[in-house]
């Protein structure tokens, strides 16, 4: 209760990850993954969307990493972020979870919602 | 069973005691309230309600002969000291250690100046003078029943001790063992009340005469506001409260408070540090609670601008304004800086390294070899060695102990005369990049506000935090909370120019400080006038003890809290879950044991039954325009309201 939980060094993973972005995404369904993503608790962190906030990044519109390096990141990151062994996500969950995120829609350009357009430049 | 008192007789004691004596000594108002107080017919001697006294009662042995006091209690001179240390307003659950002065308060001091606050809980009451300190700047008393009432408070009182915040608390308690009833108050009793608090308490004293509880009192409040501001804690003793003022005794006198002038910094070691922060290519300066008062925030401004230095605003109170150009939220500085400047930093260590929270613990240091690093605060001038708020710690090559607020002004001018002349225009081109950066960085902010779930059900934090700015941004506005849970959006999207507008967190980070922190700051508010309280109250924080909402209500204090309800202990989750991943095991049960699911909490049915005007639960970003509106007209109207958001996690 009392501690913060800070995950500021994702960002920096995602960008040493970025070498195995070549690969194609298997194919997932994002319904299913939906699902996985409030089960095995990665809203938590990163949001019901993925949108991030102060205790995880943003990893959702757009998913920063492709397949094989958000893989890996989940599979092996050590930093604040603990690392989701197969054992705890099969692969297969984790492939929705990425179709998941990679179906949440594009979030609306601010300068078309009043409410944030008009706070640039005051 | 008849209360008898051993040893003394005293009813005796009683009768014999008048009030001519200390109205000589007492200021000329209060010994004119004192004398017309003992003009009055006496009162009848109120038995304390024991389980031995309704025993009694049962079986018709009732004594049947109550005392008389046959002067003014002591608890009425006591009132003259609260009196004359101008506090407004005594927080307080009512307790049987504390009857004397409550009834002295209520009508020998008319229950103004100050007035009793009634609170259902003592943890709040104290958590209330602690917001009401940091809008107000000046202490609040609590009072707190002997024991039970204290341990109670105990977890308020170390969040206003981590947070510098100045808290006159009182204690009741019977030391006697001889005039004590069995039972219960008996119970109630502690040979010393102090300790419970003390490890987090700036000062205490048990006086034992209305002398000694003047000369107490004043010392205390006099300790509580010198650098660093903290909580103290004044026994009143029973016997002194109810037993009448000694006749012939010397004259009762309250010895004048006079304040002690913040201590600023040694010159020699300021103008080293202005030195290196003249000298610097990259100068960060960091903010913890800098500004004690408004003038903290001018004074911090001067020197940002006399270097075009970035602040980093930790928030622990209003720093700086968050459009000013150089003004910053987060670390992403640190590992540029050579010169870092910290000014009345809880946790350098903490701004400086980097621990991950992963099993392996991987601590780093963030700043780049030569760095220099100066500590400017009072935080090296006290310190206790049992509990751990004084953080990791962190070697400096300048620290300063000293109160920053009152040093600024000194090391301001120090840093104009260090500047060469050929240094200033490359602090001058710092500062227009930091303009163009600034400008460039606001519009980030708005796109990623923008792609913080804006559409979302449950409602994110800076669709929340814009619709808020949206219906405040032209009114009186003052946020009395802390708004890290929302991921600083409010710090992100508003501007927040005053220094009453924003208080900082509660310190210690211990839960239910955010409901009563906010009723206290919200008394503050009205007394200053016209303010529009707004309380982005975290749920799990709120069910520590909402009967604060009802002191607001009952005490006319308008404020609008609305519930961000993630519905959890949310932070709880993420740490169940690391838990379950080091481990490798079900990483779906984290929410067992964190969540406040199965019922929800239907928090505007609660504040309703609170005295609130209660609106929603809001699911849907597009109603929260118009429950907002709502809501805050009914706050204008003099209607403290909740409205019930269902939010994101973060």
């Amino acid at each position: 209760m009392r501690r913060v939980i800070f995950v500021a060094a994702a960002a920096v993973t995602f960008g040493a990850a970025s070498a195995f972005a070549a690969a194609p995404a298997p194919q997932g369904d994002a319904t299913k993954g939906k699902a996985n993503f409030e089960r095995v608790g990665c809203w938590e962190c990163h949001g019901h969307q993925g949108q991030g906030g102060n205790a995880g990044v943003r990893i959702a519109d757009p998913v920063p990493l492709a397949w094989p390096a958000f893989l890996a990141w989940v599979r092996t990151t050590s930093g604040d972020m603990p690392p989701f062994t197969e054992k705890v996500l099969p692969n297969q969950d984790l492939v929705d979870i990425f179709a998941y995120l990679q179906s949440v829609p594009k979030a609306p350009d601010y300068r078309t919602i009043p409410l944030l357009a008009l706070q640039v430049g005051r | 069973m008849a209360r008898k008192d051993k040893g003394v007789d005293r009813r005796k004691f009683m009768a014999g005691a008048a009030i001519t004596g200390a109205a000589t000594a007492i200021p000329a108002g209060m010994a004119a309230r004192a004398q017309t107080a003992a003009q009055q017919p006496t009162a009848a001697f109120v038995r304390r309600p024991s389980t031995a006294a309704a025993e009694a009662e049962m079986a018709g042995q009732v004594d049947p002969s109550p005392g008389t006091l046959g002067g003014p209690p002591g608890s009425d001179f006591m009132v003259d000291v609260l009196k004359s240390l101008d506090f407004d307003y005594v927080f307080s659950n009512p307790a049987s250690s504390c009857r004397g002065i409550h009834e002295s308060l209520v009508n020998y001091g008319g229950n103004k100046k100050p007035e009793f606050i009634t609170c259902m809980h003592e943890e709040s009451a104290v958590a209330m003078t602690h917001g009401y300190y940091k809008v107000a700047g000046k202490p609040a008393a609590a009072l707190c029943h002997g024991t039970v009432g204290l341990q109670h408070a105990a977890m308020a009182a170390y969040n206003a001790w981590c947070d510098r915040a100045a808290s006159f608390i009182m204690v009741g308690n019977r030391a006697d063992a001889a005039t004590r009833e069995p039972g219960v108050p008996t119970i109630h009793a502690v040979q010393d009340p102090g300790s419970l608090i003390r490890d987090f308490t700036k000062w205490d004293d048990n006086p034992q005469s209305l002398q000694h509880f003047a000369e107490s009192a004043v010392r205390a409040y006099k300790i509580a506001m010198t650098p660093p501001h903290e909580p103290v804690l004044m026994v009143v003793e029973e016997k002194l409260q109810e037993n009448p003022i000694e006749k012939g005794a010397k004259p009762l006198v309250i010895p004048k408070l006079n304040m002690v002038a913040p201590p600023a910094g040694d010159p020699n070691a300021v103008r080293a540090a202005a030195q290196l922060l003249a000298m610097a290519d990259n100068p960060v300066i960091v903010a913890d609670r800098v500004a004690r008062t408004p003038a903290g925030i001018k004074h911090l401004i001067e020197l940002a601008e006399a270097l075009n230095a970035p602040v980093i605003d930790q928030l622990g109170r209003m720093n700086m304004p968050n459009r000013h150009p150089l003004y910053q939220l987060g670390g992403a500085l640190i590992p540029q800086a050579d010169v870092i400047l910290g000014l009345e930093l809880t946790d350098f260590w903490g701004t400086v390294n980097k621990m991950d929270d992963s099993f392996a613990g991987e601590q780093r240091l963030r700043i780049k070899p030569g760095t220099k690093l100066i500590s400017i605060g009072v935080g090296d001038l006290y310190i206790r060695a049992n509990y751990q708020d004084f953080e990791r710690y962190q070697p400096v090559d300048i620290s300063i102990g000293a109160d920053a607020e009152a040093t600024l002004p000194m090391l301001t001018e120090y840093v104009r005369q260090a500047i060469p002349a050929d240094r200033r225009a490359m602090i001058a081109a710092r500062g227009e990049k930091a303009k163009k950066s600034f400008a460039a960085a606001r519009e980030r902010v708005m796109a990623a506000a923008a792609q913080n779930a804006w559409d979302a059900s449950p409602v994110s934090s800076a669709r929340l935090s814009a619709e808020l700015w949206n219906q405040i941004s032209n009114e009186n506005w003052a946020l009395v909370s802390r708004d890290s849970s929302l991921s600083n959006w409010p710090h992100r999207l508003w501007e927040v120019r005053e220094h009453h507008q924003f208080i900082g967190g509660p310190g210690g980070a211990g839960i239910g400080y955010g409901l009563p922190a906010a009723v206290g700051a919200s008394f503050a508010h009205k007394q200053a006038g016209g303010r529009l309280c707004v309380n982005i109250q975290n749920d799990g924080d709120s069910m520590s003890a909402p009967g604060a909402l009802w002191t607001a209500a009952h005490h006319r204090v308008p404020m609008l809290t609305v519930m961000w309800n993630n519905r959890a202990y949310h932070q709880e989750i993420m740490h169940v879950q690391r838990m379950a991943n080091w481990r490798q095991r079900d990483v779906s049960t984290a929410h067992i044991g964190t969540t406040i699911w199965d019922p929800y909490v239907n928090y505007a049915k609660v504040a309703e039954g609170l005295g609130h005007v209660g609106i929603g639960p809001i699911t849907d970003p597009k109603e929260l325009g118009a429950a907002l509106k709502r809501g805050i007209e009914a706050v204008k109207m003099g209607e403290p309201t909740l409205i019930d958001v269902v939010c994101q996690p973060r």
